[in-house]
């Protein structure tokens, strides 16, 4: 357990450290002390203004949707026992996307906080649907469950896309929030989904011993006497609290939820109860950086955040499964 | 054995054996797949009733139906089969493969790779004429494939390792898309997200004869690596141990994987779901052992993509949605049913 907590701590000093950087870092160059007196003697100047308007909600937006996505995450692939599933083979992004498409093309235009609910509502809607489907005839399997995800997120995105394809207009209003951002949203916004986002990170820590011994398989647990409907029911519910915040605060960010897992258990082990706090430390670190670089690379223009998650996300990646995957 | 079929040729050294389920599937699928090309040849702004269609197509109908009919409508319908093909045999390999329910041509790269040469093509270099695209959605398919593949190469391949990598490979590509899907002009960028949606719109016999010498060549050469596929989807230890030059083989598969679908996507885009439910869809009809599964996968796709084309133009005529979108709209309630009928999983 103290490797465990020196781990943590290890993870929390990067986490403050990209926390740091990405409140100091911007068009405007704000010093250290300058930001630290912000929010210690807050004059109401510029500057001061922009760290606590701009900034700081920019950056805990990062952190909690990086936290959430990462840690939805491996509750899928812990449920699905699939390495290959992510929070958006449960639906949720493919859900939102479709809701928010289908909401600017039917009421023209749109804003960020009416995105935000249907966004919300999509990625529920898209997860109840492919729930109820993966659990008729029989009980609900991994195996259903990622093979119903697959067709609803196919039927969902192809949709979303017809749509996008009809209506230009709608697509030039929408493509830069379909690519993921964390740009332009205010404090009030985390304020709205905090609760389900704490809820969710709070159930996911506390059944992290119950769906470890899931991980190892059905039979397994079952045989262990868990009651694996109800923990998968639980699970689940979870993983949509968590990712439908995340979606709907800043879009459909992909590949966090599938690689920052991989990441962890590379780096903890397999065992949930360590790799679901690292995970969201983790994605919370990630996604900071990511956004400190999409306002870095193209200055004072920037890059949606999904894709540099991706650009950092993915060289990692393909490093550690050369390294850790031997055999099939 | 019972519900077995032995095949052997006297003057070839071939044989093999079939699910007992195989013949009338791939018999009906046939059928199916043929009536569904027939009408899609005679729906349109000029309709054509069915028996004209396959007159004007052997050649007996009336002059002006040839047009339309061998000009205009055939070789759409018949690149949409092809591709169908192309997709769905793509899926089953990898799938076989790899052992895993969501392998496709797309978690190897393969999509993504033809989506960034394409989108690179129509948004960074707007002058070079539209007849490269389909060589460049091709280049960019293998480019992405063969970098997942050398990547996930340490002494020796391992599926998983590939899919992983695939994976990482796709999301730096679409990473790259996305920026420049956001930042293009808008109309270029809806004619990218047409293309990256698949479609077979105006495909005439030039893009059939781009398609059909990979088809020719490596649908047959997969057909026959069957057996091999069988034994590779046991595992590679159950594979080695039954003779099997696992390395070897694996690449031969993954090489007509890749032919299939980069061939696929270059004429037709990157049509999706195809390569991922054709396989599940067709493992239901006629079981898990490839020599029925993989001609089985190939009618499912071809039936899949060309009743979708059908369906994208008379939805809603006269606007027209890209075949690759039907394709889910179409196949994910199909899958579903079969997926609950069979109530095992």
């Amino acid at each position: 357990m103290s490797r465990m907590l020196i781990s943590v701590s290890l993870g929390f000093l990067l986490l403050f450290g990209s926390f740091a950087l990405s409140v100091a870092y911007g068009v405007t160059s704000i010093g250290l002390p300058d930001v630290i007196q912000s929010f210690t003697a807050f004059d109401g100047s510029a500057s001061h203004y922009i760290i606590r308007t701009v900034r700081l909600p920019r950056a805990l937006i990062a952190m909690v949707v990086g936290g959430s996505l990462a840690v939805a995450g491996a509750l899928m692939q812990a449920l699905t026992r699939n390495p290959l599933a992510s929070p958006g083979i449960f639906g949720v992004n493919a859900g939102a996307s479709f809701a928010v498409v289908l909401g600017i093309f039917l009421f023209g235009g749109s804003s960020l906080s009416v995105n935000v609910w249907f966004a919300f509502l999509g990625s529920a809607a898209g997860a109840l649907l492919i729930y109820v489907l993966a659990s008729l005839g029989g009980g609900l399997t991994p195996m259903k469950l990622a093979v119903a995800g697959a067709a609803i997120t196919a039927l969902l995105t192809s949709v979303t896309q017809g749509l996008l394809i009809l209506n230009e207009r709608t697509l030039d209003e929408i493509r830069f929030w379909l690519a993921g951002s964390v740009a332009g949203r205010g404090m009030d916004l985390i304020v709205q989904v905090l609760p389900y986002v704490a809820i969710g990170l709070l159930a996911a820590i506390l059944m992290s011993k119950q769906i470890t011994t899931l991980s190892l398989g059905e039979d397994v647990a079952r045989g262990l006497g868990q009651n694996t409907a109800l923990l998968k029911t639980v699970a689940l519910v979870t993983v949509v609290l968590l990712s439908g915040s995340a979606v709907a605060i800043a879009g459909p960010i992909g590949f966090v939820g599938l690689a920052v897992p991989h990441i962890t258990r590379s780096l903890v082990g397999t065992d949930y109860r360590r790799i679901i706090p690292h995970a969201a430390v983790f994605g919370a670190i990630l996604l900071l950086i990511a956004d400190v670089a999409s306002r870095w690379l193209i200055n004072p223009q920037e890059l949606p955040i999904g894709v540099m998650t991706a650009a950092f996300g993915a060289p990692f990646f393909i490093y550690l499964a050369r390294r850790e995957v031997k055999r099939s | 054995m019972k519900g077995w079929i032995a095949v052997r040729s006297r003057v070839l050294p071939v044989s093999f054996r079939l699910d007992r389920r195989v013949p009338p599937v791939l018999v009906g699928l046939s059928l199916v797949t043929l009536a569904i090309m027939v009408v899609d040849v005679g729906v349109g702004e000029y309709p054509i009733a069915p028996l004209e269609v396959i007159k004007t197509v052997l050649g007996r109908g009336e002059s002006d139906h040839d047009f339309i009919v061998n000009t205009l409508r055939l070789p759409r319908a018949v690149v949409a089969a092809l591709v169908g093909m192309g997709m769905a045999l793509s899926g089953a390999i990898l799938q076989g493969l790899t052992r895993n329910d969501l392998a496709s041509p797309g978690v190897i790269g393969l999509n993504a790779g033809a989506n960034l040469a394409a989108v690179i093509l129509l948004v960074l270099v707007p002058s070079l004429p539209i007849q490269w695209l389909p060589v460049a959605a091709f280049g960019g398919a293998a480019l992405a494939t063969l970098l997942a593949y050398t990547l996930a190469w340490k002494k020796g391949s391992s599926p998983m390792r590939l899919i992983l990598v695939g994976i990482g490979i796709a999301s730096l590509a679409g990473a790259i898309t996305t920026a420049l899907i956001t930042f293009g002009p808008i109309y270029v960028v809806s004619q990218a997200m047409v293309w990256m949606s698949g479609s077979v719109y105006g495909r005439s016999w030039e893009h059939v004869r781009q398609i059909l010498p990979w088809m020719a060549l490596f649908i047959p050469l997969t057909f026959g690596l069957a057996r091999h596929l069988n034994a590779l989807h046991l595992g590679d230890d159950v594979a080695r141990g039954l003779g099997s030059r696992v390395e070897w083989q694996r690449g031969l598969l993954l090489l007509c994987s890749v032919a299939l679908a980069g061939a696929s996507v270059a004429v037709a885009g990157p049509i999706g779901f195809v390569g991922l439910m054709a396989p599940h869809i067709a493992r239901r009809l006629s079981g898990p052992s490839h020599e029925g599964l993989l001609p089985t996968a190939a009618l499912v796709g071809a039936a899949l993509v060309v009743g979708s084309d059908l369906l994208g133009r008379v939805l809603f005529a006269p606007y027209e949605i890209p075949c690759g979108l039907i394709t889910a709209a179409l196949g994910a309630p199909y899958f579903l049913y079969l997926l609950y009928r069979t109530r095992k999983a």
